[in-house]
């Protein structure tokens, strides 16, 4: 009974300290937090900080703005509505995007991570730069509908931006350039390279034998365009897949006006594959058993497929199992529950 | 011999010095660095151009009135009468409905004579891909495209009877910095000889008229029934080639 009482006097004394202080510890960045720690193995990174000093004040100011509805027109739907932390920041189990009112947009929500790796973004490369990547969604009439003056306006209103903005930019003036480079240190610090691949690489956890057997198969047959370490060559690549009617969607010529784009889209990377689902640019795969049917039975007769697929693969069952048991070695546990990560607004 | 060698050096270097130090002060005193504005003046043909309320015509008989023109103007250069280029830095968006935005100052021009003015039309393809900027380059100007990187170069909207678009309205929007969809158009005005900064009188003004009315003529004439939106590489390069022509040098003093 004493040591009962005892203990509830702790909690409630716990819990008072912990409704008094502030910010719950779970969501404080800490400059030890914002170190960017690029991977051994890893090419250079193509987005530089020089001119975006990553700071813990700008990260956590990119976290809430990426967080944050009101950056959507009718201040329903945030970047991670569709970036979904447990997902890889990917949509999981939407083939396409979702926006405001309802809206459907035309594209499968990409996964997040290793962003400072890649030179162009979007399905078909539209993007040349991750600072102005937010601009597309944010503006686009499907997704989140709102104008870049808009979303200053509503973030000067709010009144917990001014202290957020004070505490990264030393003064309390909110512009476009602020907003996108606190969510650009944000999202450039999404680096996932801890998967049971990366432990293998580094020689700190063995694979079984079938994960073996599926690596060798997966450098003998994918290896060509989900260049490792970061699963992609960050190319644009027709996938032999057929044009949907629907959706009027010619990819990458779309942008150029090449023919010789027709149907190219991004290769994305692998990583986290195994929570990404439905798969290709329009979501059209429900899982990686379809992915891998597909590259396995691929038409040949297509005259604009990727010269790197028109061939047989002639993969069997076996083989199919082992590569799907190799592509979810390349789940990142520590990367999926990176505290730095969740969601501000959720406080626990 | 090895002392006096030294001794040489050492007062080559203090009158190399020196020679720099009195060349830096004659500069300073005699040749006093001067302003230079350029002036853009709107025009629909020898129309002074009013938004909304005015209605012109085209080459082909259409009625249009103007509700936005917006323009970078960037990569200025001025040619002085002895050959020698200067360059001066800065994106300028022209606005219209801004009447200060119009006038571009250019501070600490060295003096002299001054026989061309080049600039181009929109942002090189350095500032289409540094990411985001601030100033007149901040994507929240509303002159950038987000579905495709880029800045929009000049903006022309408006009312056309004719027009086949919600609410008879045109609009062009012209942008692209890469091949095959380049629209970056350089304008190189002669000057003469009439744009002389003076040391003493100090400013010169150089008055450019801006012919709206190129926008739908020469090498192309628009037809606003067929074409009244231009908003990506469609027709943007034929409206760029239209329009690289509509700089006039009103006069320069």
């Amino acid at each position: 009974m004493k040591r009962n009482s005892i203990y509830i006097f702790f909690c409630s004394l716990l819990l008072l300290t912990v409704s008094f202080t502030e910010e719950n510890p779970y969501y404080i960045i800490t400059k030890k937090d914002v170190r960017l720690i690029l991977p051994k193995d890893f090419p250079k990174p193509v987005y530089d900080f020089k001119n975006n000093k990553i700071s813990p004040e700008g990260f956590t100011l990119g976290r809430r703005l990426f967080y944050d509805p009101i950056l959507s027109k009718d201040s329903s739907t945030s970047c991670a509505s569709c970036h979904q932390k447990f997902a890889a920041f990917a949509h999981i189990d939407h083939p396409l995007s979702h926006g405001i009112n309802g809206l459907i947009g035309t594209r499968n929500v990409p996964a997040l991570q290793n962003l400072i790796w890649q030179d162009k973004f979007m399905w078909d490369g539209s993007i040349n730069h991750l600072e102005l990547q937010p601009i597309a969604p944010i503006t686009n009439s499907r997704e989140m509908d709102e104008s870049l003056l808009n979303v200053i306006k509503k973030v000067q209103d709010n009144k917990d931006y001014a202290l957020l903005f004070y505490k990264a930019y030393k003064d309390t003036v909110i512009t476009s350039e602020r907003i996108l480079k606190s969510l650009t240190q944000f999202l450039g610090l999404m680096i996932s390279s801890n998967s049971k691949y990366d432990r293998f690489i580094r020689g700190e956890e063995k694979f079984t034998e079938d994960e073996h057997r599926g690596l060798t198969l997966f450098r003998m047959n994918c290896e060509n365009c989900h260049k490792e370490p970061l699963f992609t060559d960050n190319s644009f690549r027709n996938a032999g897949i057929s044009y949907d009617t629907l959706l009027n969607d010619p990819g990458r010529k779309s942008l150029t006006g090449l023919d010789s784009d027709y149907m190219k889209f991004k290769v994305p990377s692998l990583r986290n594959v195994e929570l990404t689902y439905p798969y290709m640019h329009d979501g059209r795969f429900r899982n990686l058993q379809q992915v891998m049917e597909h590259y396995n039975t691929i038409s040949r007769q297509d005259p604009n497929v990727d010269k790197s697929l028109v061939r047989n693969m002639k993969l069997t069952k076996k083989d199919l199992a082992d590569l799907f048991v190799f592509l979810k070695t390349l789940t990142d546990q520590s990367f999926l529950h990176d505290r730095r990560f969740a969601d501000p607004f959720y406080k626990l | 011999m090895f002392l006096t060698n030294r001794i040489k050096s050492v007062l080559f270097y203090i009158s190399v010095i020196g020679a720099f130090i009195s060349y830096g002060f004659i500069n300073n005193s005699q040749l006093k660095k001067q302003k230079l504005i350029i002036n853009f003046e709107h025009f629909v043909g020898s129309d002074a151009l009013r938004l909304d309320s005015v209605l012109y015509q085209n080459d082909l008989g259409q009625q249009f009135n103007v509700s936005k023109l917006r323009y970078y103007v960037s990569n200025i250069s001025l040619k002085q009468a002895n050959g020698k280029i200067n360059t001066y830095p800065g994106y300028f968006l022209i606005d219209e409905s801004q009447p200060t935005s119009k006038s571009i100052i250019i501070n600490n021009i060295v003096p002299g004579t001054y026989s061309a003015l080049n600039f181009i039309i929109g942002v090189d393809s350095i500032h289409n891909c540094s990411g985001v900027q601030s100033g007149a380059l901040d994507p929240a100007n509303g002159m950038f495209w987000a579905w495709n990187t880029g800045y929009i170069f000049l903006k022309l909207e408006g009312h056309a009877a004719l027009s086949k678009s919600t609410g008879q309205i045109f609009e062009y929007h012209i942008g692209g910095y890469r091949y095959p969809n380049n629209c970056i158009r350089s304008i190189k005005l002669n000057l003469g000889e009439h744009c002389k900064v003076d040391p003493i009188t100090n400013n010169c003004n150089i008055n450019i008229k801006t012919d709206i009315a190129e926008i739908f003529k020469t090498p192309t004439a628009i037809d606003v029934s067929k074409l009244s939106s231009v908003t990506d590489f469609k027709n943007a390069g034929t409206i760029a080639d239209n329009y690289s022509d509509m700089f006039s040098i009103l006069n320069a003093k």
